[in-house]
């Protein structure tokens, strides 16, 4: 299958590891790799703003760039959802409408993609960690994706999954809401930290690596132990 | 970022702020919910299906509201025919002036409210209170929060923001009880206070948790029985109603009820859910001789009118939303300055008392969908705060905000400009350290709290690049 | 115009667009006519919590969450054994004086009862209502899919009999219980309805409750503290 990747902003500037490991798991599972190097933001930021004029400027080369691949795996829920669930919604009743939707059918989240379109959940990799997973909630209620994560993580070798507490709340990244809501933000984020901390994890394992700038950057204030990592990084590993 | 701040939005920020660093709060708020959560969850797993169960609802609800003319109508109809007295009121001052009006017709001094949102909402007690009346409220953490001067912290637990010693504090102070931290001993004490209060008053003001059209029936939820005590011994009754409540049929409730106890508080049913069809009628012992329904538009209409957020006024005010928002945990509920609190008062509030005043709420989320996933008459809450945000923008672009995501997006579409940034940052970004956690830090909202990221020596673009020309 | 009519006219234009169906935005729901919307009652009966199978599963359902309710329910083999339980606990309550309506099961157990009686029949005070131990009242219909008591004010004896005294003992026949909450509201539609509806029906489950303080539940918030049924 030829896979059209699509790397948001940040895992191209902060987290290239993440976007190198997909293209290494989808690669030994015999796929071919296009990277669209044009495309840089879904729009999801001023989309979530309000600002859907501009977010439809930025989502235009998405849908042009995009209308001949065969499927486009994304290694976030939230960009993921953005162009699943709410291309549809941003573009409805404009002229890329039927362009919008037929895209949306094609896109898949990258853990999705392996367990519901491939049928795969053993990568043969090993990483001999004890982990917590955290549902990125675009992911999570956007996608549908509670299940697929945790049946690829039950396969890698010596892994062990610690649920925490509430696993299914926010940790309060939210995009912008990140900085407009500051404070707010942060106390969500603490509580996360704390159930995460609980656990006695060594590694925070989410899909969504713009929820782990967020709970990185609080973990590292707080100078608690507990490293994040995303799920490509962990199948990645050998 | 916004232009002119508005009082509520300051308001908001400035208690939110002080109430996110409130340690105390925090865990007070998390335990209390955390109870819930086992409650309700495990209630809800004995339906045979809710989510099959929450798809009927919501249509019920659905249905009731495209027909919500005819429904009002045939509610009258059956409600006159028993001899209640139906008022219709479009704003908050129409209804405050037909509920003083039907008060001074009695010459009535003393009046017992059960938990009534709807006057939270037209602000009735103050006016009550300046006018001179003896106005009490029966609910037990409402009648906290009026001897505390404050409005409900969550409308379905009003004061579960409070200690059990902050509670005996307000009893000792304002009853000149002994103080005790026994929540028995302290609920007996307000029950001792109230109970000669019902059979004192002139009226009895309640609210109403469903219109029932068929039959010209209210129905009322509670679990204390101040609410049947105020509709059954005051000689005159007066209930305060959205026009939006309506539910077709009777038969309807044997759904309701049982959804709006298992998502508001994880019980089987509430303790009391009472149906009242009228004032005491020729052959009936007791109840009152007057029944009055005032029926309160206040912008529901508006409401109405969207058809993409029309389903809020689905809304049977469970309070789940709020139970797992995250936000609400956080900035508690009285940073909100709202009637409704939570993911349902976000969405509303805008509606009811103006956008851009409000506006600030909707985005107050980090639309994680907690709230709509568990709503049990399936309203798109998280959605809404998104199309509040959209419609903001549409009414009134904000000029800096414009601008900021005029150059985001001239930036995104020139991916050689957007790798050329990169490479700035990462040029630039070990100066962060002379500015940082000082004001002149540009990604102070960031850093205040937060580590910021750093940029990684080579992006995935670079990357790709020296692959292929490998 | 009329503030009435004001409104009704802002409801009829609100509503010439219409609403997408509920569930649109997650896959559940479709676009129909309003006469195809899922019937509430008919839900009801399917998705509610499974009630048992017959009669015996249904009182099993019905003691099983009266204990959780801290309702007491007492099986009595005959109206005499019903009338001796409730001598048994007016002695060992210390009952003074209590509060009943004329009624075919009621009137007896009181009779039988050594006590000062209120009857609310023609009108009471509620003072003295307010001072007596115990509230007796008939019932429509026992729930067992929510251990629920379902009374009117005629079989209730008023408004307030069975929730201004501090007790309230339900008296009630085996036959009264039904298993599920639509055949509960059938039941009372079959008995009223179309239009000779008490001014007061109300669904009991538990005594009276709070849970404002802290979220601990405390029993006899303003209502009864105690709620007893004893099954002839």
């Amino acid at each position: 299958m030829k896979i059209s990747l699509f790397v948001p902003c940040y895992i191209d500037a902060i987290y290239p590891k993440v976007a190198i490991s997909m293209v290494r798991i989808l690669e030994k599972l015999g796929h071919t790799i296009e990277f669209p190097e044009e495309l840089t933001c879904c729009g999801q930021p001023p989309f979530n703003s309000g600002y859907w004029d501009d977010a439809r400027k930025s989502a235009r080369p998405v849908l042009e760039r995009l209308k001949d691949a065969e499927v486009v795996v994304i290694g976030s829920g939230s960009c993921g959802a953005m162009m699943k669930v709410f291309y549809p919604e941003l573009f409805a009743g404009q002229p890329e409408e039927a362009a919008a939707k037929t895209l949306a059918a094609k896109t898949w989240e990258f853990t999705d993609f392996l367990v519901t379109k491939l049928g795969v959940t053993d990568l043969g990799a090993s990483f001999p960690h004890k982990v917590t997973f955290h549902d990125g909630c675009h992911g999570l209620r956007e996608l549908k994706t509670k299940q697929q994560p945790r049946d690829l993580l039950a396969k890698v070798r010596g892994l062990e999954l610690v649920e925490m507490k509430e696993a299914e709340t926010c940790c309060g990244f939210g995009g912008t809401f990140a900085t407009k809501y500051a404070s707010v933000s942060t106390a969500m984020g603490e509580v996360k930290c704390a159930s995460a901390a609980e656990t006695g994890a060594d590694f925070i394992v989410s899909a969504d690596s713009s929820c782990l700038l967020h709970v990185q950057g609080l973990l590292g204030r707080q100078q608690r132990p507990i490293k994040t990592i995303h799920i490509a990084e962990v199948l990645a590993s050998e | 970022m916004s232009e002119t701040i508005a009082a509520p939005r300051a308001q908001f920020f400035q208690d939110a702020d002080r109430i996110t660093h409130d340690l105390e709060h925090r865990r007070r708020i998390q335990a209390a919910m955390g109870k819930y959560y086992i409650s309700r969850y495990s209630r809800q797993a004995l339906f045979r299906d809710w989510q099959e169960a929450r798809q009927t609802a919501a249509e019920t609800k659905w249905a009731a509201l495209n027909e919500l003319d005819k429904h009002l109508e045939n509610f009258e109809r059956n409600a006159t025919a028993r001899g209640t007295q139906v008022h219709w009121t479009s704003t908050s001052e129409q209804a405050r002036a037909v509920i003083v009006d039907i008060i001074r017709r009695h010459n009535a001094r003393r009046i017992v409210k059960s938990k009534v949102m709807t006057s939270e909402e037209i602000h009735l007690n103050q006016l009550l209170v300046e006018l001179g009346y003896d106005v009490i409220e029966s609910d037990l953490g409402e009648y906290i929060q009026q001897l505390k001067g404050e409005p409900p912290y969550h409308f379905v637990f009003p004061c579960m923001h409070l200690s059990r010693e902050e509670i005996s504090d307000l009893f000792e102070n304002h009853l000149g009880t002994a103080q005790t931290h026994d929540p028995e001993e302290l609920t007996m004490i307000a029950r001792r206070v109230l109970r000669q209060k019902y059979i004192d008053a002139d009226i009895g003001i309640t609210g109403a948790n469903f219109v029932v059209a068929d039959t010209g029936m209210i129905s009322i939820t509670e679990n204390e029985g101040n609410a049947r005590l105020t509709a059954a011994l005051p000689r005159v009754m007066i209930t305060l109603v959205g026009i939006e409540k309506v539910l077709p049929k009777f038969s309807d409730l044997a759904l309701f009820l049982p959804m709006l106890a298992t998502a508001g508080t994880g019980q089987p049913l509430t303790g009391y859910n009472t149906m009242y069809a009228g004032p005491r009628q020729p052959d009936e012992t007791d109840g009152p001789v007057e029944w009055h329904v005032v029926f309160l538009d206040n912008n529901r209409t508006t409401l109405l009118a969207d058809p993409q957020q029309r389903d809020a006024l689905h809304c049977i005010r469970c309070g789940a939303c709020l139970n797992v928002c995250p936000i609400f945990k956080n900035v508690g509920g009285l940073s909100y300055g709202t009637t409704y609190q939570g993911p349902i008062g976000s969405v509303i509030t805008p509606h009811f008392r103006g956008l851009q005043d409000w506006k600030h709420l909707s985005g107050a989320s980090s639309l994680c969908g907690a709230c709509t996933e568990t709503c049990p008459v399936k309203i798109d809450l998280h959605h809404h705060l998104l199309h509040n945000r959209r419609n903001a923008v549409e009414e009134k672009r904000g000029f800096l905000e414009g601008m900021l995501w005029r150059g985001f997006t001239f930036l995104m579409n020139r991916p050689k400009l957007f790798s050329l940034s990169i490479k700035m940052g990462r040029i630039f970004q070990p100066l962060h350290a002379l500015v940082k956690d000082t004001f002149l830090d540009p990604a102070r909202a960031w850093t205040k709290s937060r580590e910021l990221p750093e940029i990684a020596h080579e992006s995935f673009r670079d990357y790709w690049k020296r692959r292929q020309t490998k | 115009m009329t503030e009435r009519e004001k409104i009704f006219t802002r409801i009829r234009d609100a509503l010439k667009t219409q609403a997408p169906m509920p569930g649109h935005h997650d896959g559940a729901g479709k676009t129909h006519a309003i006469s195809e919307a899922r019937n509430a009652i008919a839900g009801a009966k399917q998705w509610l919590p499974d009630p048992g199978a017959d009669s015996a599963e249904w009182l099993a359902q019905f003691e099983k969450l009266s204990a959780e309710l801290k309702t007491t329910v007492h099986i009595c083999a005959s109206e005499a054994d019903a009338h001796a339980k409730l001598r048994e606990i007016a002695v060992a309550d210390g009952w003074k004086s209590v509060a009943a309506h004329q009624h075919p099961l009621v009137s007896p157990a009181v009779a039988a009862l050594p006590l000062p009686l209120l009857d609310t029949t023609n009108g009471y005070d509620a003072n003295a209502m307010a001072k007596c131990d115990v509230g007796i009242t008939a019932c429509d219909a026992l729930v067992a899919q929510t251990g629920s008591i379902f009374l009117t004010n005629r079989t209730g004896g008023g408004r307030a009999l069975s929730v201004l005294p501090p007790h309230h003992v339900v008296i009630a026949h085996r036959e009264q219980l039904v298993p599920d909450l639509p055949s509960a509201f059938e039941l009372m539609t079959r008995i009223y309805g179309p239009a000779n509806w008490p001014s007061m029906s109300t669904l009991i489950t538990g005594p009276s409750r709070t849970g404002d303080i802290e979220r601990i539940l405390v029993l006899g918030a303003h209502g009864p503290r105690k709620l007893t049924v004893l099954l002839v």
